[in-house]
């Protein structure tokens, strides 16, 4: 039972070690000067300054494409939660055909791979002459995020009693009180664990950006490393800057973790 | 509550406006020619075009190795992070989710200069480890998720009927897995299809998968080829949808 649980164990490691290499080594030679990724010229934190005080070749492109990234992230996670909360517990109330249609439809953007939802958008702004740039791009990621706020909020609905919201009513709350006091208090997990995963799944968009963009120059940091990478020389500066950004991350989720598994262990 | 149901009309109008009608220009686009007449020269130019038709060929051959691949690796994990006599922590199974939150470029430009490091030459080999790599989260967490629901007492109830644990495993844990692995080949198999610029970066621009000639068509404004090359691709999506419909529903009616 014992060398199992030390298999079990090793085998876990082992592909942790494999998932976690290339994460590890941008870590490490984001200490370092030197230009390409695999080239050590001595340990260093001048990428680190240069990043924090904007001096380096082409700092004002790097910088940009990091807002742009994260107002994209911000403003399509927001309006996709507000969306898609609407939505679920308009899609609960409804009932036979017309619930198994938005179902339906709200699964397509999740099958779809990248590449079909930013053509198929890129085929639409076209046939309806819009020009391409910030407003497309930021719709085209409400429309990948809004399913999986839906996804989310959906179990909240059917996991709570009907009979809450209707006392409510019954004490005497107008509807809009009833919803803002009973349902949104229920809902707000499933809406939270949506935002997180519409944020995230925004901010590590490539295709569908790529074809939604425009020609206007908006870059976002995936297209930014794309376009760097075809150049042949990445900006050195962007081993930090994605250093920072997981350890940020990591920081963060083991916080919730963490925050969680307590709250469990006192119910 | 009842009165409620309008709330999912401006959702339907979103999804209609930025799901549908997108869809229904990919057929359009496919099944026109540049002044909007009808045609099906774009259809009948893929499967007379040799390149076009051996870089499908390989993408799916990709795709399937990916997918197996992923199985292979992702099925051990997820089973282990649900064994309670093994891991009991949620931070484990967060671990293996977290490299998803590096920039996926990023991420796959560091696996092909670990390589170039090792001495390994870029091509197939490290495209499928890369691949591998990018898409192993997908298939461990539905699979663990599945895995971590299921009633123990099934497999406890097999073990008590006299199976030995190979068995149990066989005929108990592994049908009942099932869904998940089928929403992980979902989330692994079409994506690797499509995928462009990860495929360039791991190979040196050596190989190209079919997502790399839909981009480049569209690029270049050949809208109609490259709208027809994705509906290929729809046409793809649209079967394995079906068949995974089929065989999730069959496993839930024979299961329960």
């Amino acid at each position: 039972m014992n060398a199992k649980k030390v298999l079990a164990k090793t085998y876990i490691g082992l592909v942790l070690v494999i998932l976690y290499a290339p994460i590890v080594f941008i870590a490490i030679f984001s200490f370092t000067e030197a230009k390409s990724l695999g080239n050590w010229t001595g340990f260093s934190i001048d990428l680190y300054r240069n990043l924090f005080t904007g001096s380096m070749q082409n700092s004002a492109g790097l910088l940009s494409a990091l807002e742009n990234t994260l107002l994209i992230a911000l403003i399509a996670s927001v309006v996709a939660t507000f969306l898609g909360t609407v939505a679920a517990i308009g899609i609960f109330n409804l009932k036979g055909a017309k619930k198994n249609t938005m179902n339906f439809l709200n699964n397509i953007p999740m099958i779809n791979p990248d590449i079909i939802t930013g053509v198929s958008l890129f085929l639409l702004f076209v046939f309806l002459h819009i020009s391409q740039g910030y407003v497309t791009v930021i719709l085209a990621h409400i429309t990948f995020c809004t399913p999986y706020v839906v996804l989310n909020v959906l179990p909240k609905l059917s996991q709570m009693n009907p009979n809450i919201y209707e006392a409510a009513l019954d004490l005497g709350a107008t509807p809009s009180q009833a919803l803002r006091k009973v349902l949104i208090p229920v809902l707000r997990p499933g809406m939270v664990s949506g935002f997180i995963l519409s944020f995230t799944m925004s901010l590590d968009d490539f295709a569908v950006t790529f074809f939604t963009r425009g020609t206007i120059g908006l870059e976002t940091l995936s297209t930014y490393i794309y376009a760097d990478a075809r150049k042949g020389g990445l900006t050195p500066e962007l081993k930090p800057l994605m250093t920072i950004i997981f350890l940020f991350i990591l920081m963060v989720l083991l916080f919730i973790n963490i925050r969680q598994s307590k709250n469990t262990e006192k119910k | 509550m009842s009165k409620r149901s309008s709330w999912a009309l401006p959702y339907f109008i979103f999804l209609v406006l930025f799901v549908v009608l997108p869809l229904l220009l990919i057929v359009f686009y496919a099944l026109t020619d540049g002044n909007g007449h009808f045609t099906l020269a774009n259809i009948t130019r893929f499967f007379s075009d040799g390149d076009s038709l051996s870089t499908f060929a390989l993408s799916i051959e990709v795709a399937i190795e990916n997918t197996l691949l992923c199985i292979l690796i992702g099925y051990p994990t997820a089973w282990i992070l649900a064994n309670k006599d093994y891991n009991r922590s949620a931070v484990t199974v967060v671990l293996f989710i977290l490299p998803m939150w590096v920039n996926a470029l990023m991420r796959t430009l560091a696996t092909a200069e670990l390589f170039t490091m090792a001495g390994v030459t870029l091509g197939k080999g490290t495209l499928l480890f890369g691949m591998c790599y990018d898409y192993l989260p997908f298939m461990i967490y539905p699979i663990y998720n599945v895995l971590n629901k299921m009633d123990v007492s099934y497999s406890e109830a097999a073990q008590d009927l006299g199976a030995k644990p190979s068995e149990v495993f066989r005929k108990v844990t592994l049908p009942l897995s099932m869904p998940g692995v089928l929403s992980g080949v979902m989330m692994v198999f079409m994506p690797t299809v499509s995928t462009f610029a990860i495929s360039e970066f791991l190979t040196n621009n050596k190989i190209k998968l079919f997502g790399t000639i839909i981009q480049e068509n569209i690029n270049n404004s050949m809208w109609n080829y490259g709208a027809a090359l994705s509906l290929i691709m729809l046409v793809i999506i649209a079967i394995t949808t079906m068949l995974q419909k089929d065989n999730s529903e069959q496993l839930e009616g024979g299961t329960i």
